[in-house]
């Protein structure tokens, strides 16, 4: 019983796999004219040169506090599970 | 617990090397590949080193953790500051383009670029790079010393 669940719902999983493997859009080819439109219009809406760091800290800056927030979580995982305890 | 002598000197020689490419990345991320993160990355690599060369209780002496957890919760305090000065338009608008404090704006196409650029795209990048630099400084030598303590117990 078990083991037929597995096997239907692994079936299904690759199936849906295959299905986007074929869905996809083809290789290279812009899915939005987004990226046109980034390229277009950076440098003269945010000033920066640099592409890549006016998406990530200009449009998409929210991303970026997610990341962050990550980033803080971790540390303060890391300095809670490594703190010094006391002698007994 | 120190390493010999020659990787302490091959240290000194190469953590203000670090340390400068770590502040170039992290000004500059908005005119050259590089960043907050990056540059942090960077940092925390030379702190790793010096945790290596000198041992973990020495550099616990002039680095603290709590320290470090002032400097990280400063930077995300700055970069969620950063954001919410835009909120007149939208969150994490740039508000500071066109300005007179980093509002050059440069002309559209290759250009070398110009450091006064960016908005609030380079006081972003300090933010987070203080924010990588402390936090990645702290896992590093919370990990360290939690190690080096083990092996004095042992």
């Amino acid at each position: 019983m078990r083991k037929t669940a597995i096997v239907v719902s692994l079936i299904i999983f690759a199936a849906l796999l295959v299905v986007t493997a074929f869905l996809i859009h083809p290789f290279g080819d812009p899915p939005s004219d987004m990226d046109d439109y980034i390229i277009a219009n950076t440098q003269r809406e945010t000033g920066a040169n640099n592409a890549v760091t006016a998406v990530v800290f200009d449009y998409r800056g929210y991303d970026t506090l997610g990341e962050a927030t990550i980033l803080f979580t971790a540390v303060t995982g890391v300095v809670m599970l490594f703190r010094r305890r006391k002698r007994a | 617990m120190m390493m010999s002598k020659i990787v302490r000197t091959m240290t000194h020689l190469l953590v203000p090397l670090t340390f400068i490419y770590s502040v170039y990345l992290i000004m500059h991320g908005h005119l050259t590949p590089g960043g907050g993160f990056q540059g942090g990355g960077v940092f925390a690599s030379a702190v790793a080193l010096l945790i290596v060369a000198f041992g973990s209780q020495n550099i616990h002496k002039s680095l603290k953790e709590h320290h470090l957890s002032i400097l990280e919760s400063s930077g995300a305090l700055i970069f969620i500051g950063l954001a919410f000065g835009g909120l007149a338009a939208v969150f994490f608008y740039n508000f500071l383009t066109g300005s007179s404090i980093f509002g050059r704006i440069p002309p559209t196409g290759s250009n070398p670029g110009d450091i006064w650029t960016g908005g609030v795209i380079p006081l972003m990048n300090f933010a987070v790079g203080l924010k990588v630099i402390a936090g990645l400084s702290a896992i590093l030598l919370t990990m360290a010393l939690a190690t080096s303590l083990k092996e004095v117990e042992e």
